[in-house]
């Protein structure tokens, strides 16, 4: 259904329904017992719908949907590679999908050795002593991780480091992982390049700074050259270096994170190890550390006994719980049998194929897009707009441009470091002929910017809607069906 | 490629990498697998599981998933979409979560939800920094002692981290102590009150009063609850409640082993925009269409920085999706079937668990599917010996109390056979 634009309330007819369950048998009205000041009054308007207006509707939404299946993704430092279909199915046996978390241990060994044997790995990949899986994303894991970096300091007595130094490149959400986490940002400056200025973080080292957040490649894809410099003056100062696992794609295989000396740091597996995004989530973000931090890491943890069983284990030293359970199970086995898949030798062409592909898409678009940063890239690169801005077109026009042509569109406006930013970042899943597809796009775009600017500035035109309304959502916010009718 | 690059190998690609940071060495994990390979692989690790009859709960319930779900969930439109920040290709889902936001808010009263957040736990720890924004420069948080302890414990990590003050309210006959309660809301530096609705023994408080004693002091309440109860058991607005938090995961989620499930929050509007969070709103494109898209933006991290509300940045979107479609198939008449199945099957089994003498109930008070006993058997042993019969014994709570939770999957046999296993000697 082309126009398909309805509610699942307004399908609503008094009396359907989409459910069957069985009939009562226990002869006792447990509800009866239940004094009715303590029942609700106003009944919830929910939908009633059969099962059939449901799969319809819900099939008729995932067509207004754009997803890694439907076409190639570059959206910088998002790295939406392809989810590999077996990955769902073993995620969904019901010999996991069935466990309780609180179950006997003993009737719960192959999920606890699966968690077991995935934060080995990731330590094994990350160059790290133990990970605990049980932050649920990016952003939790982060928080975790700083968690971890404040409990280190206050462990030892050393109240007085509040502070931690983020680059003012640094994705938002490093800045707020660490007010949350009760620490003080401290901005160090980048350089043109984007990367860390070395000169500017010396004088900000004093014995009040915690740590430092950073990506290696940084926010604009480079490699931060002078990483073994930071990293013996933030220890030599008594602070620990965070690595945001945002991007390490194109480090996976090649370069791990505890070589280049940070001690903490956390990996989206819904980033590097493949598994899907889901529209927003769940992720997983699990956090690892080097040894002198393992006691610290968040309850529960997953122990291996002598005899080769494995149990749930609880410790004084840690900071405590961050997850109701074991943090989103379901996706750690995903990322499981992602590894599994490529092996040892496999997982190390993930990096250079990421890497060698960004640069394939930078080498070929430069003369017409402004490419601030020359060099060679990691797996994402950043162009600050089309070449020729004489035209008036802009990266949003741009990037709503790209829809039209059946691609998702790069991030925009991000990094901060430049008025047009559009970050693009293919991953290695794509092949050859899909990134000269996407070129042969971009080339498109910025030669209509050329010719018929304003084809490109009303942009989209193919697209299920256009231009929506943001300023008017934010001033009226209309945020549920009761509100929607209530203006109708 | 390399050619258009410029270089002559991949390798070439890290030159600016120090040479004695690149890894040459043996990573620790096994051999590449093909998909047969790798089937049989976690076929035989699923073998070192055992699937239990569940009669635990505390936080994890085993209720139905029809079969709609899985296939809907199944579509890869929604699952390997990206958040949806270009909202032209994303309408399929923004209107999820915009349906998602109206059924959440249906069931609390309270009239905005965001997209949903990491689970019940972390959900509830944010509302108390939310009480806490909302109140300025008073920086208490009260939390009472009958909220599930893994609640609680992640509530303890986070204000501790943040700098909150948390006070726990003791408990009294198995509910919050609300005379304490009262005389702690006089300290003058309350910001906020979190009470849970079913508490961590499975019994429904009485809160008449409540939301009126934490307002007189211009404090905030914030309700945990479980959102499949709320079908039946009186809404957090109409407790009175400002804010209402919890699980999803009672929504039809698999248990799959403590996750991934959601954590739900609704506030009342004046709350609004210290929620933490994402929100959909409904608005209209350049041709008048009704359509969807991520509002009030200004709240959050990638704009807000060190100052936003939260550091979240993400929802559990997938299992928002799963939690629309579950109550869309139930509805008002489903849910109230799954609670009042529930609730008989959880009294047929206590009254035969307590008419055997060897357990009683540890508090008379009102419950719905969890409720908690108190024996003198060794519990521990118990649930080994239930173990060996394929069914998950009650979650021991320690002091001889064992929580027992029974949803409308439980069949009169299989309660019967619960019970004359842990009644025989």
């Amino acid at each position: 259904m082309k126009e398909y634009d309805k509610l699942i309330f307004e399908l609503s007819r008094p009396g359907r329904k989409g459910y069957e369950l069985p009939a009562d048998r226990f002869e006792i009205d447990g509800l009866d017992a239940i004094p009715s000041e303590l029942l609700r009054r106003n009944e919830p308007e929910l939908p009633e719908v059969s099962e059939l207006d449901v799969v319809r509707h819900y099939t008729n939404l995932s067509n207004k949907n754009f997803g890694v299946d439907t076409g190639f993704y570059p959206l910088g430092s998002c790295t939406m590679k392809y989810n590999p279909k077996i990955n769902e199915e073993l995620a969904a046996m019901p010999e996991f999908a069935a466990l309780h978390p609180l179950q006997p241990a003993e009737t719960a060994q192959g999920a606890l050795e699966l968690y077991y044997n995935l934060q080995k790995a990731l330590a094994s990949l990350a160059g790290l002593e133990e990970f605990t899986l049980n932050p649920y994303a990016g952003a939790h894991g982060e928080l975790t991780g700083l968690m971890v970096m404040r409990q280190y300091h206050i462990s030892r007595g050393d109240t007085k480091r509040t502070k931690v130094i983020v680059p003012d490149t640094a994705h938002g959400t490093n800045p707020a992982s660490a007010m949350v986490s009760g620490l003080e940002v401290v901005e160090v400056k980048s350089k043109p390049n984007g990367s860390i200025d070395v000169e500017d973080l010396k004088p900000l080292l004093d014995d009040t700074v915690a740590g430092i957040m950073m990506t290696n490649p940084n926010t604009v894809g480079m490699f931060e050259t002078e990483i073994l410099e930071i990293a013996d003056l933030v220890h030599n100062a008594g602070g620990l270096l965070y690595y945001d696992g945002a991007n390490l794609n194109p480090m996976l295989g090649k370069v791990r994170p505890g070589d280049m000396g940070f001690d903490i740091m956390h990996i989206n597996l819904h980033k590097t190890f493949s598994t899907p995004h889901g529209g927003g989530g769940p992720g997983s973000g699990p956090v690892g550390v080097a040894k002198h931090l393992v006691d610290l890491l968040p309850n529960p943890r997953v122990r291996k006994a002598e005899d080769g069983s494995f149990y749930v284990d609880t410790d004084d030293k840690s900071l405590g719980n961050v997850s109701t359970f074991f943090g989103n199970f379901g996706v750690m086995m995903k990322a499981y049998a992602y590894i599994l898949s490529l092996g040892k030798e496999g997982i190390k062409n993930v990096g250079p194929m990421a890497t060698l592909n960004a640069n394939y898409i930078k080498e070929s678009l430069k003369d017409v897009y402004k490419l601030p940063i020359e060099g060679v890239c990691k797996h994402e690169f950043v162009f600050d707009g089309l070449a020729d801005k004489s035209t008036g077109v802009t990266t949003l026009n741009v990037a709503k441009r790209l829809l039209d042509f059946g691609f998702h569109a790069p991030t925009i406006y991000f990094p901060l470091l430049f008025h047009e930013s559009m970050m693009i970042e293919p991953t290695e899943t794509e092949s050859k002929e899909t990134l000269d597809e996407f070129i042969d796009a971009m080339r498109r775009v910025a030669k209509e910017a050329a010719e018929d600017p304003e084809t490109v500035k009303a942009a989209p035109v193919t697209t299920k809607i256009s231009h929506p309304d943001e300023t008017g959502a934010a001033k009226n916010p209309v945020l549920s069906y009761r509100t929607l009718k209530s203006q109708q | 490629m390399l050619e258009v690059i410029g270089v002559n190998s991949v390798d070439d690609l890290y030159s600016d990498v120090p040479s004695e940071v690149i890894f040459r060495g043996e990573y620790d994990i096994p051999e590449g697998m093909s998909e047969l390979e790798l089937r049989n692989w976690f076929k035989a690790l699923g073998r070192k599981n055992r699937n239990l009859v569940v009669f635990g709960g505390q936080g994890a319930y085993d209720h139905y998933s029809p079969s709609v779900i899985a296939h809907l969930l199944g579509r890869s439109e929604f699952y390997t979409a990206y958040t949806p920040y270009q909202p032209e290709i994303s309408q399929g889902t923004l209107q999820y979560i915009f349906e998602y936001q109206s059924i959440i808010s249906e069931l609390t009263g309270l009239e905005a939800t965001n997209a949903s957040m990491y689970d019940g736990a972390t959900a509830t720890a944010e509302a108390a920094f939310m009480m806490v924004a909302s109140a300025r420069k008073r920086n208490a948080v009260l939390v009472s002692a009958t909220i599930a302890p893994r609640v609680l414990d992640v509530v303890k990590t986070y204000t501790k981290f943040h700098g909150i003050e948390l006070r726990v309210i003791p408990e009294a006959c198995g509910v919050t102590d609300l005379a304490a309660m009262r005389e702690m809301l006089g300290a003058g530096d309350v910001a906020g009150v979190i009470l849970p609705q079913p508490n961590k023994y499975g019994i429904i408080e009485d809160l008449s009063g409540v939301a009126d004693d934490v307002h007189a002091v211009k404090a905030l309440l914030t309700l945990n609850c479980d959102p499949s109860t709320l079908a039946v058991l009186r809404s957090p607005a109409e407790w009175g409640a400002d804010i209402a938090c919890g699980d999803g995961q009672s929504l039809g989620m698999p248990l799959q082993f403590g996750g991934p499930y959601l954590g739900f929050m609704s506030c009342g509007n004046a709350q609004l925009r210290k929620m933490p969070g994402r929100v959909v709103g409904a608005t209209t494109d350049a041709k008048g269409n009704r359509c969807y898209v991520l509002t009030l933006q200004a709240r959050e991290q990638h704009i807000r920085r060190e100052k936003a509300t939260s550091n979240i940045c993400s929802n559990q979107s997938l299992m928002a999706l799963y939690a629309t479609i579950y109550v869309s198939l139930m509805g008002e008449k489903g849910l109230c079937e799954v609670n009042s199945l529930s609730a008989n099957g959880a009294h047929y089994l206590c009254n035969k668990l307590v008419e055997s003498g060897k357990f009683q109930l540890a508090f008379d008070k009102p419950f719905l599917k969890e409720f908690t006993l108190r024996t003198d058997l060794d519990i521990d042993a118990l649930n080994r010996k239930l173990a060996d019969n394929g069914i998950m014994g009650g979650v021991n709570l320690g002091d001889g109390l064992v929580a027992f939770a029974v949803t409308e999957k439980r069949t009169k046999e299989e309660i019967d056979r619960l019970v004359n296993l842990m009644l025989e000697d």
